[in-house]
């Protein structure tokens, strides 16, 4: 189905009903039980979801494919933001301009950066494209702020001209994003029993173009392309020896990548109509690796995987508390639950970013293929041996170089 | 001509930071081959070791004083920090008063164990993984240093000042008939950085032990085959090329208030200023780093400023995309190193 083979259009397909179910899925617990907290069916972190899954994937297909590891490529994703926004501001609230722009200035600056950057390969590439990151980043924070609004970051306000729409509503405030008169706010509430589900505009959008970014890096992964790209990682040296130019090749798998982080970009904006500098710092950067890296690089599903991951459990863990934990270990002795609480408190919370951390060199030291990997692993030992070494057959989790 | 030996004063403290941090890294990377990410972790580390003595130092017993009172009216509280009551109020408080430079001697030994646990314990298994791996390892192991510290610190600026007697400003042009203020500790920090490097440099020159790591930085496998144990000696440099990063960073908090993500801040610098040097040359990362420091502070001068907008702000990430782009191997870079 759409040239695909059986194994990646069952794939496609898997993806799909989880997108498009995910207001259910992803809301297994009823609104009022005490487990209502892992609930993370409401919008906006669906809408992030999926929009930093675009964004991992369109990471994957350079560093997956051709090896090249960036750090700067929340840069691209700044700038699609910024586009966006300036499309709210100059043409009218509709989204689709503010996409399709972002997508063209993020190409058009990742064709720039890629340029010059992939005269070098390595750690060099990486320090190249961290440096451009970061240039990039303190220009929008100093020199560039008519254009990004420095500090506070772009907004929307009532002066716009929005020639195409409307400054204000009739009740004086700022409109919204829309996608021809499709609020992207707008939700639908469904209560079934003590469950409430939400459908929004918005996320399905997202959902909708993560899906047909996803299907694009199947086609990418499985074309002529798509074999040379992964030529360049396995050996470069070889594909010059025979007369080959990889450049082309690595320009357009960086290029192409940049056009996904600004998709991303844009999308974020068409969410919630704003944008700052603080999304192109080089931290930025490297959350998109350690989703990559962590759901698998190389692999087709888990970019995704890796950030739907974090960003779920950035959500919970931030949202666990002391008095949540007193009250799951409650059923233990009172020295015991305090000592239990007391351990477990630095990595909930604000310490978010502290299992984070541990767990990303757990998987970089211990599972190189990520979470990927990881089942396939776990694969392997429930069915035997013999399906583990289909598993290394088919190849898909070499480990990232 | 005073504004221009002033900039060039200002970027020598930054620069002496950079090449400090940058010669750990190019000492790592020259021996165990090794892309340290956490590299400025470590010296986000000897600034809290900095912080940790000044809090230690400050550790204080209460006692009541029934003679004096607060504002209140209630009998007033004195706290007597206990180093001044073991060394009497004069000696004990000059000791406070100097936390930061006896934060060198805290700091050396605890950075020497920290970077030989991170040797040992995690890097070890990382030699024959690719570049990307330990990237990122190390990369996730600065996050993890990152955030411990700030669990027990706080995620806000500690301010760590410099004794009173180096708090000062002097004015070094007075010898040649101009007028340059300048803080003195800063002078001192630029004093410090160039002992530490001379000292690394002639460690590496002039002892046995430096011509056999300088064998093995050459060719690890023929100094490995003459029955020495080349591992035990770059572990050994992996903890010294810590306790450099530890120390630019005990001196510098006085300058900058240590803060959880202040290695993160010159790590991106850092790594850049290596890269800019030439990759595995050290020789080359101080004199970038230098280099880069006070093209910074010239940059920064209002001067320049107005005639292109922002050019403090880039000049180091455009310097190092022109030398890339040039000079390849950066300015002092080996041929071999990195290539592959």
């Amino acid at each position: 189905m759409f040239g695909l083979n059986k194994k990646d259009t069952s794939l496609l397909i898997i993806v799909a009903c989880l997108t498009m179910f995910a207001p259910f899925i992803l809301n297994p617990f009823p609104t009022d039980s005490g487990l209502a907290q892992f609930n993370a069916g409401y919008p906006d972190l669906m809408q992030r979801f999926v929009i930093f899954g675009i964004f991992a994937i369109g990471f994957n297909i350079l560093f997956g494919l051709t090896g090249y590891l960036s750090f700067g490529h929340a840069a691209f994703l700044g700038v699609g933001s910024y586009s966006a926004v300036w499309m709210f501001k100059l043409i009218g609230m509709n989204v689709i301009p503010a996409i399709v722009l972002s997508v063209i200035v993020a190409g058009l600056f990742a064709l720039l950066i890629g340029f010059i950057s992939l005269r070098r390969s390595g750690i060099y590439f990486s320090i190249l494209t961290l440096a451009f990151a970061q240039m990039s980043f303190n220009l929008a924070y100093s020199v560039l702020t008519p254009i990004t609004n420095g500090e506070t970051g772009l907004q929307l306000t009532l002066e716009d001209p929005r020639i195409l729409g409307v400054s204000a509503t009739a009740d004086g405030s700022i409109p919204v994003t829309n996608l021809f008169g499709l609020e992207m706010r707008s939700t639908f509430e469904m209560a079934v029993g003590p469950w409430a589900f939400q459908f929004n505009a918005g996320y399905y959008l997202c959902a909708f173009i993560m899906l047909a970014a996803f299907y694009l890096s199947i086609r990418i992964f499985r074309s002529p392309f798509g074999m040379m790209l992964r030529a360049v990682k396995s050996n470069q040296q070889r594909m010059n020896y025979t007369g080959l130019n990889t450049r082309p090749y690595t320009l357009a798998a960086f290029v192409i990548s940049g056009m996904y982080a600004g998709l991303a970009g844009g999308l974020m904006a068409s969410m919630d109509p704003l944008a700052g500098a603080e999304r192109m710092q080089w931290t930025a950067s490297g959350e998109v690796v350690l989703m990559t890296i962590l759901g698998g690089a190389g692999t087709l599903i888990g970019p995704v995987l890796g950030a739907g991951f974090i960003k779920y459990f950035e959500n919970i863990f931030s949202k666990i508390n002391d008095n949540v934990l007193h009250s799951w270990f409650s059923f233990m002795p009172d020295g015991m639950e305090d000592a239990v609480v007391f351990l477990i408190h630095p990595f909930i919370g604000k310490g978010w970013h502290l299992t984070l951390g541990i767990l990303f060199m757990l998987v970089v030291i211990f599972l190189p293929g990520g979470l990927v990997e990881g089942g396939q692993r776990i694969k392997g030992w429930l069915s035997g041996r013999k399906a583990k070494d289909d598993g290394k057959a088919a190849g898909e989790t070499n480990p990232a170089e | 001509m005073d504004a221009i030996l002033l900039q060039i004063l200002n970027g020598l403290d930054k620069g002496s930071a950079y090449a400090l941090i940058a010669l750990g890294l190019t000492l790592i990377f020259g021996t165990l081959g090794v892309v340290n990410f956490a590299h400025g972790a470590l010296f986000m580390i000897g600034a809290f070791c900095a912080v940790t003595l000044q809090r230690l130092l400050n550790l204080s017993y209460e006692v009541v004083d029934e003679t004096q009172t607060d504002f209140l009216g209630n009998p007033l509280k004195v706290k007597t920090p206990y180093v001044e009551a073991w060394f009497g109020p004069e000696f004990g408080g000059a000791i406070i008063d100097w936390a930061v430079p006896l934060a060198i001697l805290f700091a050396i030994p605890i950075m020497i164990g920290v970077g030989y646990v991170m040797e040992r314990g995690l890097i070890k298994h990382f030699y024959k993984r690719p570049h990307a791996d330990q990237i990122l390892v190390t990369f996730g192991l600065a996050i993890v240093l990152q955030e411990v510290v700030k669990y027990f610190y706080g995620a806000n600026p500690i301010q760590t000042p410099a004794p009173d007697a180096l708090n000062g400003v002097v004015n070094l042009g007075a010898a040649i008939g101009m007028d340059i203020v300048y803080p003195v500790w800063r002078v001192v920090y630029f004093f410090f950085a160039v002992v530490i490097i001379g000292g690394i440099f002639s460690f590496l020159q002039f002892t046995t032990f430096g011509m056999v790591v300088r064998a093995g930085m050459a060719d690890r496998e023929t100094v490995g085959l003459l029955g020495i144990n080349i591992d035990r000696r770059f572990t050994i440099m992996f903890g010294i090329a810590a306790a450099v990063a530890g120390l630019a960073g005990v001196m510098y908090t006085p300058i900058n208030s240590p803060n959880y993500h202040m290695g993160m801040d010159f790590l991106v610098l850092s790594f850049v200023v290596v890269v800019v040097g030439g990759m595995g040359s050290l020789p080359g990362a101080v004199l970038a780093g230098f280099l880069l420091g006070i093209l910074e502070s010239f940059a920064s001068m209002n001067e320049i400023k107005s005639l292109i907008p922002g050019i403090d702000q880039i000049i180091i990430y455009l310097v190092a995309i022109i030398i890339l782009l040039t000079r390849p191997r950066g300015l002092m870079g080996r041929k071999g190193v990195m290539e592959d």
